[in-house]
């Protein structure tokens, strides 16, 4: 199958610190799919790299066969990948119809068309009940689906998932693996999580790769990384529990 | 239909019918109102709905005044065509001014500082254009006030009502399409988090630029009514930034951001500052500044009582 996005051996420093150091991996189109490594591995700035807010040092970033890197985040978004943010950026004063609306207008040719769309995602990440209230007065996990149901209202190929388990409650986390799981499963949308919880990942990715010092160290399914042995001595070690 | 339409087409009916049931002055005080009405509404666009705060909005009522102002006054060209000259130029100015701002990422305190900037050096430079008078001001022929002269838009007070009836309800209804249209969405999801519009496809610069040009244009249009009513220009008065403050108070006590906000805000300064210098002078008491000190303590009261403006709560209240 051929790759919808592929990053090759890109790199990114601050201020003389190496945060990504010639990384490289692909994403299968139709997949889900994850990058795990410890605090610091530089899996956002990877993740930033990819939606624009960086440009990379060094390398390029492909994505359905056309070079991204150096767009802006917002022609990013109009190539087809959605992003969320690992701490939640809601526009506050509007009402969560609007918030999605926002995104929706993107790829839809009126209000209407796209405020109908918006009642749809909503509706599918159990978010319905609430579409009128503003976006302020939502809890955590809301605005966690929030920020998904955006994303997708711009209907992108590759969904981009920042942290988006994290602070969730062990049930709220399995909540949002089955809609991924759905998501995935309905429209074909590819989905790149960057996650610290490994329960999710586990879960939910069918491939996983592994940063370790802005370095991409071992590659593979879940079951061929928990056995690698770079992986255990860097990253697992710390934490046992799998 | 709604209690809000409802509302507003009574309050549309009793200002059409209002020059017929009160005498000039309370006219010229509506005119006023509708004045400030319409200029807050195209600040409120930059502002209130794209976030973007302009402390020098006299900028464009002055470029617009003189501009369609020196036309008339040195060729006798009337304002329809002036108009034209004075959007022109302010738009113009705008685009620099957001472009300068936007393209080197200067927002929020220093937007504000460039904006009052921009308004200081036009001062200072009109200051020295002997072309408009300089200094010492530009006077436009008075106004025979019991003829109609449509093309060089002179007349009686009813008429300067009226024009600027039309652009306050015009401007009203231009806002109200906008909030409702893609731009509204944009711009207000650029007000709210810019990152995160930018992560939903939305080319922020080219939405904040739209935003500057629709409100300059508009202000444009304030100057030239201010020019054609007051018939006299002076570079001191026009673009001082207390002409700017002015501008922002309605909206500001209104409800930033709201459609009614300006029209409310600006109806109430004006009518309470009206009636309190009125009714100082019947005591006898003329104290200067006092419509200044006025200004600030409703602006104290505003931000301390209702800090989203009067409107939001008024308009539960009503439930409109």
């Amino acid at each position: 199958m051929s790759a919808l996005l592929e990053v090759r051996g890109i790199s990114k420093s601050f201020h003389g610190l190496r945060a990504v150091n010639d990384a490289s991996f692909e994403i299968p189109e139709g997949d889900i799919n994850g990058l795990i490594g410890p605090n610091g591995a530089g899996k956002t700035t990877i993740f930033n790299m990819i939606a624009g807010v960086y440009a990379p040092d060094a390398g390029e970033i492909i994505f359905q066969g056309k070079p991204i890197h150096g767009l802006r985040p917002h022609q990013v978004c109009a190539a087809g990948i959605g992003r969320t943010f690992q701490i939640v950026k809601p526009f506050a004063g509007l009402t969560v119809l609007d918030n999605v609306t926002v995104g929706a207008l993107l790829r839809s040719a009126s209000t209407a068309e796209a405020r109908r769309l918006s009642a749809e995602i909503l509706e599918r990440l159990g978010l319905g009940p609430k579409r009128d209230l503003p976006a302020s007065s939502l809890t955590l996990p809301d605005r966690k689906r929030l920020e998904v149901a955006r994303a997708l209202a711009t209907r992108p190929k590759l969904l981009l998932l920042d942290e988006v388990m994290a602070g969730l409650r062990p049930t709220e986390c399995d909540q949002m693996v089955e809609i991924f799981r759905e998501l995935n499963r309905e429209y074909g949308t590819t989905i790149l999580l960057i996650e610290h919880v490994m329960r999710a990942v586990m879960a939910l990715a069918k491939h996983i790769g592994v940063l370790h010092h802005g370095e991409v160290i071992a590659r593979g399914t879940p079951e061929q990384v928990v056995r690698d042995p770079a992986v255990l001595e860097c990253y697992l070690g710390e934490e046992t529990e799998v | 239909m709604s209690r809000a339409s409802i509302s507003l087409a009574i309050l549309g009916a009793v200002l059409v019918a209002l020059p017929f049931i009160v005498g000039n002055y309370a006219l010229s005080v509506a005119t006023l109102i509708l004045y400030f009405a319409y200029t807050g509404q195209a600040w409120n666009v930059m502002m209130g709905f794209a976030g973007q705060l302009s402390l020098g909005h006299a900028l464009y009522v002055g470029v617009g005044a003189y501009a369609a102002g020196a036309l008339f006054f040195h060729y006798g060209i009337g304002p329809w065509a002036g108009l034209w000259l004075a959007i022109l130029l302010c738009v113009a100015l705008g685009l620099v001014i957001g472009f300068l701002a936007f393209r080197f990422a200067i927002s929020g305190v220093y937007f504000a500082l460039l904006t009052i900037a921009f308004a200081e050096f036009t001062r200072i430079g009109f200051d020295h254009l002997d072309w408009t008078g300089g200094p010492g001001g530009m006077f436009l022929r008075v106004a025979q006030r019991d003829t109609w002269d449509l093309a060089n838009f002179r007349g009686p007070p009813l008429m300067y009502y009226y024009a600027m009836l039309f652009l306050a309800a015009g401007a009203l209804a231009l806002c109200f399409f906008l909030l409702r249209s893609k731009a509204g969405y944009y711009w207000q999801a650029i007000r709210e988090n810019e990152e995160a519009a930018q992560a939903l496809g939305i080319n922020s610069f080219r939405w904040k630029m739209l935003a500057v040009a629709i409100s300059s244009a508009m202000t444009a249009v304030s100057g030239v009514f201010f020019a054609f009513y007051y018939n006299n220009l002076f570079p001191e008065q026009i673009f001082h930034i207390s002409r700017s403050i002015e501008i922002i108070l309605g909206p500001v006590i209104g409800g930033v951001g709201t459609l009614f906000g300006p029209v409310l805000g600006a109806a109430v300064l004006t009518l309470l500052s009206d009636g309190i210098t009125e009714a100082l002078g019947a005591l006898g008491w003329e104290i200067p500044g006092i419509k200044q000190v006025f200004y600030g303590v409703v602006l104290l009261a505003v931000v301390m009582f209702l800090p989203h403006g009067i409107w939001p709560t008024l308009a539960r209240k009503l439930r409109l």
